[in-house]
């Protein structure tokens, strides 16, 4: 027995925490203070015209910045600290203003990470809301009330269907029932069946059964479809809060669906909640207007410019964009040529359907409307100051004839393929957003989270000091093994957490602390074992390789189970839980491989190969 | 080098007073119920800081003024911060209770200034607090669900058993604490009580793996005995490890701030009680399920050191 550590196991010990210092340590350089120039548009670039424009700014302000850098998407300028911080972002808006471009100007911070760390894939930790400051929104989607309106639009579909002089289905009754489907009742079993035979020729997606001892039917939408329209409308409003996020200027905003109904909006940095919600609030919508005839009165009309051509509208609207459910590209099934289809919900379709009878021939027209807000700078009692404005624009996106009066489907045709496909994005884009609302809104103020990271540092710090002179104290020259244990444990954490990019939030620090305690039981439990078995009169050597072969079963027992917690709390957890669950899986598993394999070699090293007559533990 | 404490001739006692707290928790979470967190009930919570000290009245008397109803103030963690909170407001719309917040902000900073900062604001709908409660519960059974299970088949149904008795026991002492003393009850206080469980179910494991083993080792000996033998030889490690964790909670809950104070006091609770239920209540279990050395279905490995017998 003599307790020497094969080569192989000293190579990954060795080899495990090196790795683990390289990827921790770009947390070592903290990040510096910088303002992000971006463009509004996604796929824009920054010119580097406007990035001289802004830092010309700042030397005539006599503002000390370093490192304006530019990557194409987007530029960076470095600045001393957040004061400047503050101040360097309204000098850039000001000086910007003159840019045709519309640019976002946002506070962000700057990574520092040594170009040889960064090569390496080496980044450093993220931080969550609760440590950086910003918003955080929870928005559900009103999905229940989006399947109703389609149900609804499903009634009048089928309405229409059965008075069409070509079916003529005599009906008694047609109700939407259990938010799934319509009901319908018929007089005698051949029209029942008449019935049938027509709906699934028209709507083949629909399942149709009988009511047993009512001559009628249920016409359902399957389940899968429903799942369809909510996704539809979650996606639709993803895509919405994802323009408006661009507005509000935030350097790494989160937009992100969460579950069936639910998008999570994570905007870090940002403070002025109610304008966060002004602004993820306004939607675009869209006007259907009939074309002016030429006598109309100019009072009664409104000019639009379509395709270079001036056109007049009439200023009544027909129907809104709350009224559209869905626009798609299709293709005319003669022609082969692109339409647009539109589906418009059953209220939608009645207006169309009044507007439009008396009206073939004429053109009808469709305005998209946004609201956009802009940066000006106004003077007030002598200072410079920057306001947000909104601002409402409007343009015309079609004009077509009417060739038939039009119900709830209904098409736009003669259009190129990529005309095709931009309008149905703008009538997506001003269709009906189902209605969202917030679920659930936590905003830390910038002060807060930097206590935050303060209070968390500093309790890792006097918790481990304290943990390692207990060790010390208590076990000697072993307990000197453990904490190294302890201190690579510590490392891999940062390191795991880092190249995982998972986000570090305050319970998460919490979470870290608690495994600076729980992590020293593994040696515990083998330091207490080889005590006992010296008592039972082993040799020093054999003691300390029974310790550590008999503690593994339990050392192993012990923190499965922990872990499956750990897993348990990450998988049902929300928030606080979710960040506290992820460093204490993380720890516990680490803390297996310092505390048996870490320790066991620092103890070989010390005690292996020789013969020792008296352990110091 | 080792200590020998009858531990077992206290168990009668201990039971006792497992069973005082236990229903005196009970109790309590009946009549009293727990005090729950914003995360659980739905609302508005806003923290402000202010130049000067501030007193709350003063705070109450603007929130009054301004129309808001129901709401508690009071100092956190110096007087120059105040944490406001206002409960679910069924009158008003959706889309006004979210914009609660930003209204106590407006409305303070006419009467008291600019000055006054939003240090963080929080706003909960009701449906969300619902959810949670019911994912938290949720979360807890199956957390107990899967030990049990895997306790049962690492080691035997009677372990698990007492390992979940012992689990449950210090979940509902620790909940009881929380229910007496009107503690608030919110996310991360849910996440020390899982916690808890984890660090109570070491515990336990750790017990009974010795529990296992010595039953394997020493043969013609009383269950009683055995079971006391194997506490005195895991009680330095108890102990030790009760000690540093309970170190660094103890950091957390004096440096840790305002905000990760309710997890450090449920989880230093929670390891109090764990550290006593893992050498009384699930040994207690064990002796009144009656284990005995035909449980343990393994027999002895070939050649495996004997372990001697520490029973005086």
């Amino acid at each position: 027995m003599i307790n020497r550590y094969p080569l192989w196991k000293k190579l990954i010990v060795c080899s495990v925490v090196f790795l683990g210092a390289i990827y921790a340590a770009p947390n070592l350089y903290p990040p510096d203070y910088a303002v992000q120039i971006s463009s509004r548009d996604a796929d824009g670039s920054v010119s580097d015209r406007a990035l001289l424009a802004a830092t010309d700014r700042l030397k005539l302000e006599n503002m000390e910045f370093f490192g304006a850098e530019n990557n194409g998407g987007s530029a960076l300028i470095r600045v001393k600290n957040d004061e400047d911080q503050l101040k360097a972002r309204d000098f850039i808006q000001f000086a910007l203003l003159e840019f045709a471009e519309d640019y976002v100007v946002a506070l962000n911070s700057a990574p520092n990470t040594p170009e040889w760390l960064s090569n390496l894939g080496a980044a450093p930790m993220k931080y969550g809301l609760d440590l950086r400051g910003g918003v955080h929104f929870l928005m559900e989607v009103d999905t229940p009330a989006v399947i109703s309106e389609r149900l609804k639009a499903m009634e009048q579909e089928v309405k229409q269907l059965f008075r069409d002089p070509e079916n003529r289905v005599r009906y008694s009754s047609i109700s939407i029932s259990e938010s799934t489907g319509l009901r319908i009742t018929f007089d005698n079993q051949d029209t029942e069946v008449a019935a049938r035979v027509l709906l699934r020729e028209k709507f083949p997606s629909y399942t149709i059964k009988g009511i047993p001892g009512v001559t009628g039917i249920m016409v359902n939408v399957d389940a899968a479809q429903i799942r369809e329209i909510e996704d539809f409308a979650v996606e639709q409003n993803v895509v919405a809060i994802r323009n408006r996020v661009n507005e509000l200027g935030v350097a790494e905003p989160l937009v992100q669906r969460l579950g069936r109904n639910r998008i999570v909006v994570d905007l870090p940095g940002v403070q002025d909640t109610a304008r966060a919600k002004n602004i993820l609030g306004k939607v675009a919508t869209l006007e259907f207007r009939m074309e002016a005839s030429s006598e109309a009165r100019s009072a009664s009309t409104d000019n639009f410019n379509y395709e270079g051509f001036d056109s007049r509208l009439e200023k009544r609207v027909i129907l809104r964009g709350d009224r559209v459910l869905d626009a798609q590209v299709g293709f005319d099934p003669e022609t082969n040529q692109p339409q647009v289809n539109i589906r418009l919900d059953g209220g939608g379709g009645e207006l169309m359907h009044r507007a439009t009878r008396y009206n073939i021939g004429r053109r009808m027209g469709v305005v998209f409307i946004e609201t956009k807000l802009k940066d000006r700078l106004v003077t007030d009692g002598g200072t410079e100051r920057l306001v947000s404005e909104p601002y409402v624009t409007k343009r015309l996106i079609s004009l077509a004839t009417v060739q038939s009066a039009l119900g709830v489907n209904f098409r736009i045709t003669g259009l190129k393929a990529g005309e095709a496909r931009e309008l149905a994005l703008l009538l997506r884009a001003g269709a009906l957003a189902a209605d969202m609302f917030i679920a659930e809104e936590r905003t830390v103020g910038a002060s807060l989270g930097e206590q935050n990271i303060e209070l968390g540092a500093f309790s890792v710090m006097v918790g481990l000091g304290l943990v390692v002179l207990f060790m010390l104290l208590r076990y000697k020259a072993f307990g000197f093994a453990a904490n190294l244990a302890l201190g690579a444990n510590l490392v891999l954490i940062v390191a795991v957490m880092s190249s995982l990019s998972a986000t570090l939030t305050l319970p998460g620090i919490a979470g870290i602390v608690l495994t600076v305690g729980m992590a020293v039981d593994a040696n515990v439990l083998i330091f207490s074992r080889i005590k006992e078995e010296l008592a039972n009169g082993l040799s020093p050597q054999q003691a300390i390789h029974a310790g550590f072969e008999r503690a593994f079963v339990t050392i192993l027992d012990a923190n499965l189970t922990t872990l499956i917690v750990a897993i348990i709390l990450y998988s049902i957890g929300t928030g606080p839980v979710k960040g506290f669950a992820v460093t204490l899986s993380i720890g516990i598993l680490t803390s297996m491989f310092t505390a048996i394999m870490g320790t066991r070699f620092v103890i070989n090293l010390m005690y292996g190969g020789k013969t020792v007559k008296r352990l110091a533990i | 080098m080792l200590k020998n404490i009858d531990f077992m001739a206290g168990r009668k006692v201990a039971a006792i007073l497992s069973g005082l707290f236990l229903s005196a928790s009970i109790i309590s979470l009946t009549f009293n119920q727990l005090n729950w967190g914003l995360d659980f009930t739905g609302g508005t919570l806003v923290e402000v800081s202010f130049e000067k000290t501030v007193s709350p009245e003063r705070v109450r008397d603007v929130l009054n003024n301004d129309g808001f109803t129901g709401h508690v103030v009071q100092y956190f963690g110096s007087e120059k911060e105040i944490l406001i909170r206002i409960p679910p407001q069924l009158e008003s719309s959706e889309g006004r209770r979210a914009k609660l917040g930003d209204q106590v902000i407006l409305g303070l900073r006419t009467v008291f200034g600019e000055s006054v900062a939003l240090r963080r604001s929080e706003f909960v709908g009701p449906a969300v607090g619902d959810e949670l409660t019911n994912q938290g519960g949720i979360g807890l059974l199956t957390a107990l669900g899967i030990v049990l299970l895997y306790v049962a088949f690492r080691f035997q149904l009677k372990f698990a058993l007492a390992a979940v008795v012992a689990l449950f026991h210090d979940v509902i002492i620790t909940l009881g604490f929380f229910s007496l003393f009107q503690w608030d009850f919110d996310l991360t206080v849910l996440a020390a009580l899982l916690a808890v469980i984890g660090y109570s179910l070491n515990d336990s494991i750790v017990v009974s793996d010795r529990i296992r083993e010595n039953f394997r080792a020493i043969r013609k000996t009383k269950p009683i005995s055995i079971i006391n033998t194997s506490l005195n030889q895991t009680l330095g490690r108890t102990v030790v490890t009760s000690f540093t964790t309970l170190l660094v909670l103890f950091t957390l809950l004096i440096l840790g701030g305002e905000l990760i104070l309710g997890f450090a006091i449920g989880l230093i609770i929670g390891v109090i009680v764990g550290t006593y239920s893992s050498i009384y209540v699930a040994t207690n279990i064990l002796l009144l399920l009656r284990l005995s050395q035909e449980d343990m279905l393994v027999p002895v490995k070939e050649g495996s050191d004997q372990i001697d017998q520490f029973d005086s």
